[in-house]
């Protein structure tokens, strides 16, 4: 009774400090991904261009890509192979309308074109891949989504006209402008590090929005959704829609980065690493998709140098990526958030705050 | 289909459900065999009968989650028939599950929240709800209806059996309905849940009719004016309460037996 009466005069004479209050339990809330927001911001005071560009930068990029993947799949129950294949048409989208070292294919387009062009397409194809995928469920999904996938890889393969065959693009210059070479190590980390957390903001921010909510209720019961009053094709539709237009952005952010888009670019290979990606961080929450990024990036780029270390055959790295994942999943079937969320709740519950 | 105007039109004469000739195969079985009734606007009508009798078949069939092999389905005099089932909950049908069909990892309010939003505008809204905004006050007046605002912030795969069916109910409340399907509402609900449920059902607004399924007699017959008995797929008797408790073929087939 005296701690609310206390709390009444609070909010009555001091409203600012009740406010201020509101802001510290935020930072508190959020302290761990406001620590990692500031050391992104000055990361370039101290990094080199290798760590900038070839590991943060890749990591943030695939985590995008994988983003998309944790939307559909964590917010809606929908196991999408083809989020890669999403990235891949906005990345050949751009090498096709941008300018690349082909001008008998290229248009040399503007980037303000191109780059609207190329995700308007891919946000497309994405939507067209939710349609065909919309009314399946678990296992087929991924099957009509692998399908597809796997028929971009050949489409890009063998069609020489548009996509170049299996020889690609190469040179696909990163735009200059505001007197900016956005290609420049410096100006393309704080450029994907912009899009990057948008696409991570935004996710968070949609989770609690109706049409967030709307698609885990999809997710926990697609069939007491209809009952409720919602198209649950439609939504799921929507979800593609929206998880496209984050992959597309990574895509070309990739095409940038790399210099080239090939259709090994977008084979099985690539699209299960994204999968891969998506589940070792975790899918129940949108970190997971960065932290998975970064754990294939660091692999990928130190795996080779370690095997040699100690006196192994280098070439195996990917046997040391493979093992890295399999550990990583058997313990935690929710990737590292999982583990996260288990070490903070027992932190909680052995500090002796409230058991709840 | 209609146009407005003339659904406004027809709903003032029509029956709210008026099923003709609904019949349902699966594959080879009949659950459902020349169905044919009515039911008045605000009447409340409890469905009767032995497991299998073809009840939540019958209703699965008026809310479109399974579509009848033949005949027609209408709601308010508009044909429904095969309408696919969010537009029937937007036009004001509801209906609860016999087996609760609830979203387990979201909390109650997020449950609650969803049923509201499902049946106003704004389901694909990227903007937030804020706890000021209308919908909320909606939102905590359907917890409070059935006695879950100490809950409201769990999630509901941690709930109680008794709970999830209070929520069940909450779902099928939200916005503004014109007729609702209860299936077994009362299933696994203690003495004291029960006499909830009996006060809800009874303080609903007289224009709200409803069909409930209830094999517990001393719920079923205290919330409804009439009464149809169902057996194999089949209409087998329709009438007042006291009709149906008195007649003796019912008491036979139904009472007699299963109630001993």
């Amino acid at each position: 009774m005296a701690l609310e009466q206390t709390i009444e005069t609070d909010s009555l004479t001091l409203p600012q400090a009740q406010q201020a209050g509101a802001v510290s339990r935020w930072v508190h809330r959020n302290a761990a991904i406001l620590i990692l927001a500031v050391l992104l911001l000055i990361l370039p005071a101290v990094a080199g261009p290798f760590i900038l560009d070839q590991i943060v930068g890749w990591t943030m990029i695939l985590g995008m890509i994988a983003l998309s993947l944790m939307f559909l799949c964590g917010y809606g129950g929908m196991v999408s192979l083809a989020q890669m294949t999403v990235a891949g048409v906005s990345g050949y989208m751009i090498a096709v309308f941008g300018p690349s070292s082909l001008p008998s294919i290229s248009l040399f387009w503007p980037w303000w074109v191109a780059a609207p062009v190329a995700i308007l397409i891919a946000v497309a194809f994405g939507t067209v891949v939710g349609a065909l995928s919309a009314r399946t469920e678990g296992i087929y999904t991924i099957m009509i989504t692998l399908a597809l996938a796997t028929a971009f890889f050949y489409l890009t393969l063998q069609n020489w006209p548009i996509f170049n065959g299996f020889n690609g693009f190469t040179t696909i210059p990163a735009p200059h402008f505001l007197g900016v070479n956005w290609r420049a190590p410096i100006p393309f980390y704080y450029m994907v590090l912009f899009f990057a957390a948008l696409s991570y903001a935004a996710v968070l921010y949609i989770s609690r929005a109706p049409f967030g909510l709307a698609l885990q209720g999809v997710r926990d019961n697609p069939r007491r959704m209809e009952a409720i009053g919602y198209n649950v094709t439609a939504h799921r539709v929507a979800a593609y829609a929206f998880a496209a237009l984050i992959a597309a952005v990574g895509g070309i952010l990739l095409v940038w980065q790399n210099n080239q888009i090939s259709p090994y670019s977008v084979g099985v290979n690539a699209v299960i690493n994204i999968l891969v990606i998506a589940v070792v961080g975790g899918i129940t929450h949108p970190i997971g998709a960065f932290i998975g990024a970064f754990i294939y990036v660091i692999l990928h780029t130190f795996a080779l140098d370690a095997l040699v270390a100690v006196g192994l055959d280098g070439r195996r790295f990917q046997l040391l990526i493979g093992l890295g994942f399999v550990i990583i999943v058997l313990f935690s079937p929710d990737g590292i958030v999982g583990i996260w969320r288990r070490l903070r709740a027992r932190a909680r519950t052995s500090g002796g705050g409230n058991p709840l | 289909m209609s146009s407005i105007a003339e659904r406004i039109a027809a709903s003032g004469t029509s029956n709210a459900i008026e099923l003709r000739g609904v019949t349902r195969y699966f594959g080879a079985l009949a659950a459902l065999t020349d169905i044919t009734m009515s039911v008045r606007p605000g009447e409340r009508r409890a469905v009767l009968g032995s497991n299998g009798a073809g009840k939540t078949t019958l209703l699965n069939c008026i809310t479109g989650d399974f579509f009848p092999t033949f005949g027609t389905v209408r709601f308010f005099g508009e044909d429904v028939t095969t309408l696919p089932p969010h537009e029937r909950i937007r036009r004001g049908l509801r209906r609860t599950y016999q087996i609760s069909l609830l979203f387990s990892r979201l909390s109650v309010r997020d449950n609650v929240y969803l049923a509201c939003r499902g049946v106003s505008r704004g389901r694909f809204s990227f903007i937030r709800t804020r706890a000021r905004d209308a919908i909320m006050q909606s939102v905590e007046e359907l917890i409070a209806l059935v006695h879950l605002e100490s809950v409201a912030d769990r999630l509901v795969e941690e709930l109680a059996h008794g709970q999830q069916r209070q929520l069940e109910i909450a779902l099928a409340l939200a916005g503004a309905p014109r007729f609702i399907l209860f299936d077994e509402p009362a299933a696994g609900l203690s003495p004291a849940e029960r006499r909830d449920l009996v006060a809800i059902l009874t303080a609903l607004p007289s224009h709200i009719g409803y069909i409930i399924i209830e094999h517990d007699m001393d719920v079923a017959l205290r919330v409804v004016e009439s009464v149809t008995m169902m057996h194999n797929g089949r209409i087998f008797k329709e009438g007042a309460p006291h009709e149906i408790q008195a007649d003796p073929e019912v008491q036979e087939l139904f009472l007699g037996s299963g109630h001993a």
